[in-house]
């Protein structure tokens, strides 16, 4: 392998990994938000259990997200510096956007939350999980039109004589509608998996630790399959819309993620194709009619473009080149995203119909599912990165450098290739810290809570604080 | 004043705040082994900056996030070049951020000893690599026409290079050490005391040196001024420690590395990365800067939320200003599952 594959599977490693965390700490920041909410208001003091019990499984999951965070900020420039040359000018403001207003407030408020529960008021306490959570929104909104703007550039222009690409239009770049719809279809994701998640986490409690704080698990049960439908549907909705933005900026992915050769009109949605060796056309599938029709341009008799027609007009265009994604891996990682998102939700309405009963029984399903729940959605999550990030080579920036052009030339395979491995080996050895961490937690259960007069006697000064590592 | 001027000085600022304010927290990191003689002595030390050092080490993020954004060809030649040690900075703050929030998570005095060697070495190693980083920017190292930096990790362990590490080492040592001794009681506030004493002078014999060697290279009047208020403010911080006045201490030690650090931009200054090779090779402010109107975009944003965050992370400080000793500290259950 070159520098140039290797720096490829460096930053599809640390991504996919860092992207493990983000959504769940997203969604999670509102759910425990909302528990907080519900204790402020009701004074229930299972509310509050719950919301200490999963802001601690939040915030174990936080830290990691943070850490491997690092790494992306800066691994544009140590493995892909002519990349960060060419875009700077376009793509760096979204990032620096994304630390000032962003990353300040998330961890500037989780830090006042965490260890302010003592210290400030009930209610400035409350608002502080809801500013951070709110921080961790405005990330993925600069981040995703950072993202966006490689796939479908917009409010620039290519000055000849430094070759880069200048911004000249930023309110474009924010408003680009493929990074509005990505947006919204991975808040809608990060929801999906937080409530199940949430949900997973009770439902396991339920069936192997029913004991008194079975109450509370049930309403936390309830919150996150609720979640996860309702997120869903929002899934589903804002993935259609996205897949008809991309099939007029994108046309090959499209393309690439239903393995169509040739343009169809009608067009139906393969289940299940197998493709000739050399990928260029299918030997065998099986076909919903008209669904890819609709799904790309809004009707049923629509006409979709394929692999080979796009492929000529883009040697014509961009000169002679291979302008093909890999085909295997962008029509099976579309449709098991697709696959695994919805068994996520099944799993969460059959959940809900179990619950109606008042003691879940530990069957084996049911553990089974309270396992499941958690991971389907983290498997949607990374396979959706995986088909949009491949789906648009083998361009960087779509149209404008191919990621070959990307690459840092002074960095050595070898600097890589050290860099690689030791990221994955750390990377590997914290994620099994992390789940025996919130195995740990899961299984320690609801904390107790002090009554806030414990210390009653004791000076102010003396008192224990209400937190500290 | 030129755009490219105003986010030369901002990015300056950021690198400021970024050293000031995790300077002391890498300070506190190293100091942990020293000053925290038992366990709850070591959550004491650990405490203090607990609430406060994620928020501080996103003054990085977006020192990088704004350097990427104002100058991405200097953006791109720093960090392809200085690969590996920008790395092991990187592998150290991982390992340092989760061993702050994984260590109380467990009550095995094995599992908190193996998180707190990682606190120790997360703090050493990027205390010592960022000055060192520094010193070779301002010093200059080998960039060719293409702007890509020649050299390899050793052409950055020069003496000029490794003077810098120690010096920021000694300093931040002695910034966490001050910073010790304003926010803890008792045995951990005394030790604090003494060692910032110890460490402040091994810093100012460094720091004269190496601003000294950095003046003798590129120095201008403005950066020799502000090389000399440096090295004034850490006296008078010693001299504050000495007498226990331990706010002036801790504001003298944060002011000795502000200015330490804008004595070497003003020095670096129109340069953004000076090449050894050929001063024409050089990325300067001008060659190494974004569009106008990018420069212009961001300096709005800058203006607007710039002091909405030195606010509230001001604020922060406020709310967490008491002190903190063995006693406040939580027994392990209640610390552990809040």
């Amino acid at each position: 392998m070159d520098a140039l594959d290797l720096a490829r599977w460096q930053f599809g490693i640390t991504t996919v990994y860092h992207f493990l965390f983000v959504p769940l700490t997203i969604g999670l920041a509102f759910l425990v938000a909302g528990l907080q909410t519900a204790w402020v208001r009701t004074a229930d003091e299972r509310y509050l259990r719950l919301t200490k019990f999963y802001g601690e499984l939040f915030l174990i999951n936080f830290a990691l997200g943070v850490v491997t965070g690092i790494v992306q900020e800066f691994q544009f420039g140590m493995n892909w510096s002519d990349y960060s040359r060419f875009v700077g000018d376009v793509f760096g403001p979204p990032l620096a956007i994304e630390g000032l207003l962003a990353f300040f407030l998330e961890s500037t408020f989780l830090g006042l939350w965490i260890f302010g529960w003592d210290r400030l008021p009930r209610k400035l306490h409350l608002a502080t999980i809801w500013i951070a959570a709110t921080g961790t929104v405005l990330s993925a909104y600069f981040i995703l039109a950072a993202n966006a703007w490689m796939q479908n550039p917009v409010g620039y222009t290519l000055n000849s004589a430094t070759h880069r690409a200048e911004l000249t239009d930023f309110v474009a770049v924010l408003v680009n509608p493929l990074a509005v719809i990505t947006f919204l279809h991975t808040i809608a994701a990060a929801f999906l998996t937080a409530g199940a998640f949430m949900a997973g986490v009770a439902l396991w409690r339920l069936a192997r630790h029913p004991d008194e704080t079975a109450d509370a698990f049930r309403a936390a049960a309830r919150l996150g399959a609720l979640t996860v439908l309702v997120a869903a549907v929002l899934v589903l909705l804002t993935g259609d819309q996205q897949a008809k933005v991309m099939t007029s900026v994108q046309p090959m992915k499209m393309a690439a993620a239903e393995a169509l050769y040739q343009a169809e009109q009608p067009a139906s949605f393969s289940v299940f194709t197998i493709g000739s060796l050399d990928g260029s056309r299918e030997l065998f599938s099986v076909r919903i009619p008209d669904l890819l029709s609709f799904l790309a341009t809004g009707t049923l008799d629509g006409r979709v473009l394929g692999i080979n027609d796009l492929q000529a007009t883009y040697q014509v265009q961009y000169g002679p080149g291979d302008y093909r994604p890999i085909i295997p891996v962008t029509y099976w990682t579309f449709r098991l995203m697709i696959g695994t998102g919805a068994l996520a939700a099944l799993a969460a309405l059959w959940m809900l119909w179990a619950l109606r009963r008042r003691s879940v029984r530990p069957s084996r399903w049911v553990v089974g599912t309270a396992v499941a729940l958690p991971l389907l959605p983290l498997a949607a999550n990374t396979l959706g990165w995986i088909f949009t990030e491949m789906g648009r080579q083998p361009w960087i920036v779509f149209g404008l450098m191919p990621t070959a052009a990307g690459v840092s030339p002074g960095t050595s395979s070898l600097e890589v290739l050290v860099t690689m491995v030791s990221f994955t080996l750390l990377y590997g050895g914290l994620a099994i810290v992390e789940v025996g961490l919130l195995a740990r937690r899961i299984r320690a259960g609801l904390p107790e809570i002090e009554a806030p007069d414990a210390h009653g006697g004791a000076d102010d000064a003396e008192r224990p604080i209400a937190f500290a590592y | 004043m030129e755009l490219t001027t105003i986010w030369f000085a901002l990015i300056a600022i950021l690198w400021i705040g970024y050293l000031v304010l995790e300077g002391f927290d890498f300070g506190v990191g190293i100091l942990l082994p020293v000053l925290g003689r038992t366990e709850r002595e070591r959550r004491v030390v650990i405490n203090t900056i607990g609430p406060v050092w994620d928020g501080n080490e996103v003054w990085l993020l977006v020192a990088g996030g704004a350097t990427f954004a104002a100058f991405p060809e200097w953006y791109a030649t720093l960090f392809s070049g200085f690969y590996l040690p920008l790395f092991l900075i990187l592998v150290a703050l991982i390992v340092r951020g989760v061993a702050f929030e994984f260590r109380g998570k467990r009550p095995e005095p094995s599992w908190r000893a193996r998180w707190d060697a990682a606190i120790f070495v997360g703090s050493l190693v990027p205390a010592i690599l960022w000055g060192t980083a520094l010193a070779n920017i301002v010093g200059g190292t080998p960039i060719d026409a293409n702007r890509e930096f020649t050299g390899n990790l050793f052409t950055l362990l020069n003496p000029y290079g490794l003077l810098g590490g120690l010096t920021t080492l000694a300093l931040f040592v002695t910034h966490g050490a001050t910073f010790l001794a304003l926010k803890t009681t008792g045995d951990v506030r005394v030790r604090a005391n003494r060692i910032a004493g110890r460490a402040g002078l091994v810093a100012a014999v460094l720091a004269i040196v190496f601003l000294a060697w950095t003046l003798q290279t590129r120095g201008d009047l403005p950066s020799a001024l502000l090389s000399g208020a440096a090295a004034l403010a850490l006296v008078g911080a010693l001299v504050a420690n000495r007498l226990g006045r331990e706010g002036w201490a801790f504001t003298g030690s944060a002011v000795t590395i502000g200015l330490a650090v804008a004595a070497l931009f003003v020095a670096l200054f129109p340069d953004v990365m000076p090449s050894t090779i050929d001063p024409a090779y050089s990325l300067t402010t001008t060659n190494a800067a974004s569009t106008p109107y990018t420069l212009s975009i961001m300096t709005v944003v800058a203006v607007i939320f710039t002091p909405l965050v030195l606010l509230y992370q001001g604020w922060t400080y406020w709310v967490f200003r008491r002190r903190i000793g063995v006693h406040q500290i939580p027994p392990d259950e209640a610390g552990a599952g809040y």
